[in-house]
């Protein structure tokens, strides 16, 4: 029984608060309009993230969307297209968690820059669309909640105006996020055309009832489309080339953002379209593919790709890029590996794995945000010896890149292990394959994730560095990351029981 | 709840030490491995386990939590020691403090970074002796590579890039085959095991063993999970031809981790076979045994062989340990109460022993900035006592009666001779020809750097070692020939524990 009953509203708390930091935050800019005070801005924006966390691991521990007893779903829907559930719950869990580290390490980063209150409501904004996209189960809805996160997100890679790189990976950004928006939305309306409904739920219902006999081609170009949607969103194969580029361009930080919550806004939307509203048996009589055969096809390719590309960078940041994008090829696992009767097992280490993946990613980008604010230059040769100055960052990055590797005993091992034996378990034989491919590249990923520890610990430095300062947000950001990437193991219980329930209640 | 607190103590004291100033972090480290040291001494004394953790047996210590529910098994914090894994903890505990006092003189860079290193070493080496559930287990093996990649690579040598790498390069590849092949077999186990805990596979393994899993059949499903398994380990152990990371990592690394490495980081290796190959499969070791015991005599023969050949002193000790521990790869491989009661208790023996051939050593390097058997000379006049204790190593390493080092390859022999495989006697011979050659080689190369007139040039002055430098290596000279005299210290628990590994897991 609750303690207090809430409004219906009130379980879209956790984005709520997202928008109301950006909206305060606007306010701020309004009434201060080239405001400096970084403490006040960050604050705020760590502030807002941080109650959102916290709402959001408050309803999820209190049960709020959780399958009732009597055989309800227990989905709470304040309107008609935003839904509350365990998957929303987790997912918003996940980017308030990347929000609040950004928000902190961006206060030293920003340090110096223009356009500081603007970054930070961009910033929340961005979190707001993402937020919103882990609670959208309406077409329409979810393309609304994908243009709120990408939008700010174009803004926030340019936001270095004075740099060449920052300007043109903002411009490529926007360029293919504009072409990705515009198949994306061609897609839906082809669904629409198919099924007549863009309520996920009653795309299903149609499908089943087999009221949209004869569309079968229509309704299967829509889906492509809307994976390739997807693909763009999640930095996934074939639409993947913005990725390395804007990574790079952007600041580190907000590379940082986008590779984690913007990533795992992507997967919660392919999580919710592919288990609610086409269901495999269904969709498969009525296009005669099983369109978990594209993800499967998608998973291998994705993190084939990105792993043997970064294993050739030199350039530290873009090899992060493209690890982000193997990465992505992992996290596909959960979709690749969904049956007629389940695979919430699998599901369930795909959401793990981008939870981890929210920490451990996040934190290897701040260790660059760290250099860069250091300004040591982008190179792997460039980073050699920076132990003997700033051993805690150093010892933070290498937690990231064993993790990032899954090596025992970080939590990236744990969710690379559940996927691995969900893949298995599965025993179809692309699943095999799959599960091959990922033990393969991760093998493949620990040689290009050591060379990083190698440079930062083992190397002498090149030349002489002038002595390095001790960012205080940057700092505290990277040692939390860093600390949960190894706490989690104490703590996976839990989160596995969370995920998998949440995976579960979703295939229902 | 004893265990936990050894390992605690370990890693909140590498935390601690890490962020410690370089000036106190040796001492820090030292004060705080005492405390494992002493709370394990005092649980050697307090020990009240019997049998075989997992077969037949009561833990002392023991604690088991559920942790979390992967699908259909459950993986769970559940640690205990038996007869086996206690005299290995006290083992680790005691090599770990001395490894760091011996540290002081040679370590003078970073030393924060490289104590708070060692002490996350030793939390994990005890994780791995004590952990009795698979997934715990290997978090802990895995979690010792990182930072011994760390302190080779970091502190070591002028080759120390190349020798950190193909050292990680080769034992990772090693724990991944082994890691598949025995999730393989758990999947393969089907219903008959509910959880990853290793006495409850042990069980199911003696009770019938796997159904089979993608398309192999049980028997065939269970002789790949067994060569694959021994292969994971014998890169741990090392035997030839899996050997050769052993030197460059060794001759690299820095005093302490050579220590470490050749004292503890091997043991598991061959901890390891005794626990899963030789615990789980006893209808493979049947099959498998002349082969296996063809690859411990050719280590044994084969290192000794390469260590007659080396100049570099440290060198030489490197390969002796390839040899040792083909000898308890034979122990283990005879399957008779002394063959892997000798075999754990050489495993024990030699920690001690290679750890004061490895400090000597270092010492030696420390005064005279070289290991060359051809530079040194006269060795004894400046340096008598560093030189007294690696003389005494080198008879421990021969097997001199009253060190342990006899006492182990005794029963090791004794054991293989009443071996029941095809040859046994044969084997044991050929095996027991590598001690004239381990003798000649410590002897050749004692005497040309110990005897003789002085003749080392050098800018430095040699001179006596630190006081700081001789004690461990006493307090290890006094351990070996304890446990020479007294044996049974430790071999009565061992044999407790090894009886129903044996008896097909009863008492």
């Amino acid at each position: 029984m609750a303690v207090l009953e809430l409004p219906e509203w009130a379980a879209l708390a956790p984005a709520l608060i997202m928008v109301a930091t950006a909206l305060a935050l606007f306010v701020f800019d309004s009434v201060s309009p080239r405001s400096t005070n970084r403490s006040l801005l960050a604050g705020t924006a760590a502030g807002g993230a941080l109650a959102s966390l916290a709402v959001a691991v408050w309803y999820t521990a209190a049960g709020v969307g959780t399958p009732t007893i009597d055989g309800g779903r227990g989905e709470i829907e304040p309107i008609h297209g935003l839904v509350v559930d365990q998957l929303a719950l987790y997912f918003m869990i996940v980017v308030a968690i990347v929000t609040a580290l950004i928000a902190v390490a961006s206060y030293d980063y920003l340090a110096g820059h223009t356009y500081q209150a603007e970054y930070y409501s961009l910033v929340m904004l961005a979190a707001s669309g993402m937020s919103l996209m882990a609670a959208a189960n309406s077409l329409v809805t979810i393309f609304i909640a994908l243009e709120l996160a990408s939008l700010p997100s174009y803004a926030l890679v340019a936001i270095l105006k004075d740099n060449r790189g920052s300007v043109e990976a903002g411009l490529k950004y926007f360029l293919i996020g504009a072409l990705s928006s515009a198949i994306f939305l061609y897609g839906i309306s082809l669904v629409y055309g198919a099924t007549g409904h863009l309520y996920l739920a009653d795309i299903a219902a149609v499908l089943e009832a087999g009221d949209a006999d004869g569309f079968g081609g229509l309704l299967g170009l829509g889906i492509l489309m809307l994976i390739g949607g997807f693909a763009y969103k999640t930095a996934s194969v074939p639409f993947h080339f913005w990725a390395p580029e804007a990574y790079e361009g952007a600041p580190a930080p907000i590379s940082a953002f986008l590779s984690s919550a913007s990533k795992a806004a992507g997967f919660v939307i392919a999580f919710r379209v592919f288990t609610t509203a086409f269901p495999l048996e269904a969709t498969q009589e009525l296009i005669g593919i099983d369109w978990t055969i594209a993800f499967v096809i998608l998973a291998i390719a994705t993190m084939t790709i990105g792993n043997f590309a970064a294993a050739t960078q030199t350039n530290v940041k873009r090899m992060l890029a493209y690890s982000s994008i193997g990465h992505a090829g992992y996290a596909l696992i959960g979709l690749a590996g969904l049956t007629a009767d389940g695979g919430d097992l699998v599901m369930g280490a795909a959401m793990m794995h981008l939870l981890v993946y929210g920490f451990m990613n996040t934190g290897a980008f701040l260790f660059v945000a760290l250099a860069e604010h250091w300004g040591v230059g982008r190179t792997f040769e460039d980073y050699n010896g920076l132990s003997a100055q700033a051993p805690v960052a150093c010892a933070a990055l290498v937690v990231f890149m064993f993790s990032l590797a899954g090596v025992p005993p970080f939590a990236g091992f744990w969710s690379k292990y559940f996927l691995f034996t969900g893949a298995i378990s599965i025993g179809t034989t692309a699943m095999l394959a799959v599960a091959a491919a990922l033990v393969v590249n991760s093998a493949l990923s620990l040689y290009y994730y050591s060379r990083l520890v190698k440079a930062v610990l083992i190397e002498d430095p090149l030349s002489d560095r002038g002595a390095l300062d001790q960012p205080t947000g940057l700092y505290a950001a990277l040692i939390v990351a860093a600390v949960m990437t190894v706490a989690l193991l104490a703590g996976f219980g839990p989160i596995a029981e969370a995920a998998t329930d949440a995976a579960a209640a979703a295939l229902a | 709840m004893m265990i936990e607190v050894l390992i605690a103590v370990a890693l909140v004291g590498a935390l601690v030490t890490f962020v410690a100033p370089n000036r106190i972090a040796g001492k820090l480290a030292f004060a705080i491995s005492l405390v494992p040291a002493v709370l394990s001494l005092w649980m050697f004394t307090a020990f009240d386990g019997s049998g075989n953790a997992l077969l037949e047996g009561t833990l002392a210590f023991e604690s088991h939590y559920e942790w979390l529910q992967l699908g259909e098994y459950s993986i769970s914090w559940f640690v205990g020691l038996d007869g086996i894994s206690i005299p290995l903890v006290v083992l680790t505990t005691i090599l770990v403090s001395l490894a760091i006092m011996s540290s002081w003189t040679p370590i003078d860079d970073r030393e924060s970074q490289f104590y708070g290193l060692v002490l996350f070493i030793e939390a994990n080496l005890i994780g791995v002796f004590a952990a009795l559930d698979f997934f715990l287990w290997f978090i802990f093996w895995e979690a010792v590579l990182i930072p011994m990649y760390l302190l080779i690579g970091i502190w070591g040598g002028p080759r120390r890039k190349y020798a950190a790498i193909k050292f990680f390069v080769y034992t990772n590849v090693a724990s991944l085959v082994m890691f598949g092949a025995f999730i393989a077999l758990v999947f393969g186990l089907g219903d008959s095991v509910t959880s990853f805990a290793l006495p409850e596979i042990a069980t199911a393994m003696l009770e019938g063993g796997p159904d089979g899993f993608l398309g192999l059949e049980g028997t065939t499903l269970t002789s790949v999970v067994f060569v694959a398994m021994f292969l994971g380990f014998a890169v741990k152990v090392p035997v030839v031809p899996f050997h050769t990371w052993l030197p460059d990592a060794h001759v690299e690394a820095p005093t302490p981790a050579s220590v470490l490495l050749a004292g503890v980081l091997l043991k598991m290796g061959t901890y390891a076979l005794l626990r899963f190959n030789f615990t789980m499969f006893p209808g493979q070791v049947e099959t498998y045994a002349v082969p296996i015991a063809a690859i411990a005599v050719i280590s044994v023969i084969y290192g000794a062989m390469l260590a007659l050949a080396q100049t570099d002193l440290k060198r030489i000790v490197a390969y002796s340990s390839v040899s040792s521990m083909g000898y308890v790869i034979l122990g283990l491989i005879a399957y008779t109460q002394f063959g892997v009661g000798g075999a754990t208790f050489q495993m024990v023996s030699h920690g001690f022993i290679s750890g004061l051939m490895f400090m000597a050593v270092g010492v030696i390097y420390n005064a005279t900035h070289t290991r060359l058997v051809t530079d040194m000379s006269g060795m004894a006049d400046r340096m008598p006592v560093a030189v007294g204790i690696l003389i005494a190593g080198a008879f421990g390493y021969m097997g001199l009666p009253l060190m342990s080092g006899f006492y182990g390859e005794f029963t090791i022999f004794f054991g293989a001779f009443q071996a029941d495989f095809a040859y046994a006697p044969l084997f044991t011979s050929l095996a027991m020809f590598g001690i004239v050659i381990v003798a000649g080689y410590l002897l050749f190369a004692l005497q040309r750097t110990v005897f003789g007139p002085y003749e080392l040039e050098t800018d430095y002055e040699v001179s006596r070692a630190p006081l700081h430098d001789v004690v461990p290596m006493f307090v290890l000279l006094g351990i070996i020939i304890l446990l020479g005299v007294a044996p049974d210290l430790i071999f009565e628990m061992i044999t407790d524990a090894v009886d129903p590994i044996l008896n097909g897991g009863e008492l």
